[in-house]
């Protein structure tokens, strides 16, 4: 059992899940970094997501991969919207209204997309869905390989947005100090709803890159974002790094205890990683000390 | 004594309801009704009064469904006790997960997502576990008689649910008075503050997690009795998380009557949407979400804070100074 051959292909295909997860969790840490609240509604906004390049194949017949740079500015645009004028407002600046609206829009999200498209679980057939890559000592799965390198292109995208953009200095500063940046004229709503927009943006990309190879009902976003939850703690809310190396890890994880432990009790042994990282460690391995 | 006058006579004019009404589904509503009351007024405990926003109070649910079930069907015990020892696993849950998460200084966004965790754990271990009779759950064997604690009549079930609810309303206002409920407000308010006065923060959570825990494990064991089933996505589903922290947060966060008010109107609103339209599935939810968004936008103090907000504006109104007395006469 614990030959390599199999081994070392399970740590391999958990690495490139990871980086799946490590998409999803960006979203979640990047708003947690500046708005100091977990988005709820994130995994509703996944599901959605994965609807939205879903119905973009069927219907217009776009690749997931294009479709990409349609659903991902419409997603910005959603957070932008959801968090200016619904999060913002109706909370009143109250971190725990904050949590409870999230919540009501991931409860709202999600049942509307049963109520529109009922439980079925749907998947699309796309021609390189089972395609391999042989690397001679072991065979990876096309849509993977493709999913794992975007993440980085993503990960650098934001860095880059985040260090040389007057936006990226905006968000910085609101992430630390949010009254010293209102007092030098910086529009804290407009940046929060920004932040959301990226956030939403990240889970978008993370759609269009799972569908090729994964299903769509209306609450599998759930499942992932409970894995970015932990990823998120692990690795330290608000540290993009951290968000990164925490996903690899709990990908290869995953895998690993799939391989000894069976498909559903797999599932635990995340979620006991999360108690345990929460309560020994809140802060994550790469987060500031709270 | 003058605190519970309104609370004698709530449940007193609930108690009759039966008496006129005996149309079984107005009844088997009231019941569903009542039991998410009490499922929120536990929640109302930790998260209304000491200001700890949870999650996944589907835990304790779920536990004191479980619990009571088990019992019986593997071990035999008559449910009065099954019923009792549910209401203790809750609680001792509720011990556990509060020492645990305040000893280690968890608020806010983090205490959300660790109670959340912790009935995903649960929910996870119950649909694999084969003492839980896994991912087919545990029926109740039908065995009518107030001894098996299954009555033939729903008004038996709904005077027992309003006894566990009119008693968890007067703990709720005798919390309310006492210098232990002074101390989770402060806490709430400002818990930095509560601790440089001398309050043991952390305890006085795990205390107030201990209450919370327990009355809503008594809904789960209700819920195990009333419908003699029990599974891992019922018990332990998210569907109850939601439903225990909406009723007090429609009706009035941190106060007696929120959760009974809350689950009243979530719970019309939910079937009223259903005669509209047919049980189509998500619709309620839909509601439920859009709600709770409103209620926290406009009334952030619930339907309850929302009539005094009613009261405030019109005493403004006919106060001098304001718009002039006549015009407030014609509005």
């Amino acid at each position: 059992m614990l030959s390599p051959v199999i081994l070392i292909p399970a740590i391999l295909n958990g690495l490139l899940m990871g980086a799946v997860y490590a998409l999803v969790a960006l979203g979640l840490t990047l708003i947690y970094g500046v708005l100091h609240i977990i988005n709820f509604a994130h995994g509703a906004l996944l599901s959605a997501a994965l609807f939205a390049a879903f119905f973009a194949f069927r219907l217009f017949g776009l690749d997931p991969y294009a479709a990409v740079f349609l659903i991902a500015p419409l997603f910005y645009a959603l957070g932008y919207a959801l968090q200016r004028f619904v999060i913002g407002p109706a909370s009143h600046g109250d971190d725990r209204n904050m949590l409870l609206v999230t919540l009501g829009i991931a409860v709202v999200i999600e049942n509307m997309l049963l109520f529109a498209f009922r439980a079925d679980t749907r998947t699309i057939d796309v021609p390189y869905a089972f395609e391999t890559i042989n690397f001679g000592f072991t065979f990876l799965a096309v849509p993977r390989v493709v999913g794992f390198a975007a993440v980085f292109a993503v990960a650098l995208a934001l860095w880059l947005i985040m260090t040389f953009t007057d936006t990226g200095r905006a968000i910085r500063a609101v992430a630390k100090e949010r009254f010293g940046a209102q007092l030098v004229g910086i529009d804290v709503a407009h940046v929060y709803a920004v932040t959301f927009g990226l956030g939403s943006a990240c889970v978008a990309i993370a759609a269009c890159l799972l569908i090729p190879t994964y299903y769509v009902n209306p609450t599998v976003g759930n499942a992932f974002v409970l894995i970015a939850f932990t990823i998120v703690v692990l690795g330290g809310m608000g540290s993009v790094p951290g968000a990164v190396i925490g996903a690899l890890l709990i990908g290869v994880v995953e895998s690993l205890s799939g391989l000894f432990l069976g498909e559903s009790l797999g599932q635990i042994g995340i979620f006991i990683i999360f108690i345990v990282v929460l309560l020994v460690r809140p802060s994550g391995l790469f987060g500031a000390r709270a | 004594m003058k605190g519970f006058i309104p609370i004698i006579v709530v449940i007193a004019v609930l108690a009759a309801v039966p008496l006129i009404v005996q149309s079984n589904a107005t009844l088997n509503f009231l019941v569903v009704a009542l039991m998410i009351a009490l499922a929120g007024q536990g929640w109302n405990i930790l998260g209304g009064y000491a200001g700890q926003y949870s999650f996944g109070h589907a835990a304790f649910f779920g536990t004191g469904a479980y619990v009571t079930a088990i019992l019986q069907m593997h071990y035999g015990v008559n449910a009065w006790f099954g019923f009792g020892a549910g209401i203790l696993c809750g609680a001792a849950l509720g011990g556990v997960i509060g020492a645990l998460t305040f000893r280690s200084g968890l608020r806010g966004s983090y205490f959300a997502l660790v109670t959340l965790a912790f009935a995903e754990v649960l929910r996870i271990i119950a649909s694999v576990a084969p003492i839980t009779g896994a991912g087919v759950g545990t029926l109740i064997k039908l065995d009518l008689g107030a001894r098996a604690f299954q009555f033939q009549s729903r008004a038996a079930f709904y005077w027992v649910i309003l006894a566990l609810l009119g008693l968890s309303l007067v703990i709720a206002r005798l919390i309310e008075q006492s210098r232990f409920g002074a101390w989770l407000i402060a806490v709430r308010e400002n818990e930095d503050a509560a601790k440089t006065l001398g309050v043991d923060a952390s305890s006085v959570k795990t205390a107030a997690m201990v209450i919370s825990g327990s009355m809503t494990a008594a809904a789960g064991c209700f819920y195990a009795q009333y419908f003699l089933f029990v599974d891992s996505g019922i018990a332990y589903g998210t569907w109850i998380s939601i439903e225990a922290l909406l009723t007090p947060i429609i009706g009035g966060v941190g106060t007696v009557f929120g959760p009974l008010l809350g689950a009243l109107a979530v719970r019309l609103l939910g079937e009223g949407a259903k005669l509209v339209t047919g049980d189509v599935p998500g619709l309620d939810l839909i509601l439920y979400g859009g709600v709770l968004v409103l209620v926290i936008w406009f009334t952030p103090r619930g339907l309850i804070g929302g009539c005094g907000q009613i009261r405030q504006w019109l005493m403004r109104r006919n106060a001098p100074g304001g718009p002039s007395v006549i015009e407030a006469g014609h509005g």
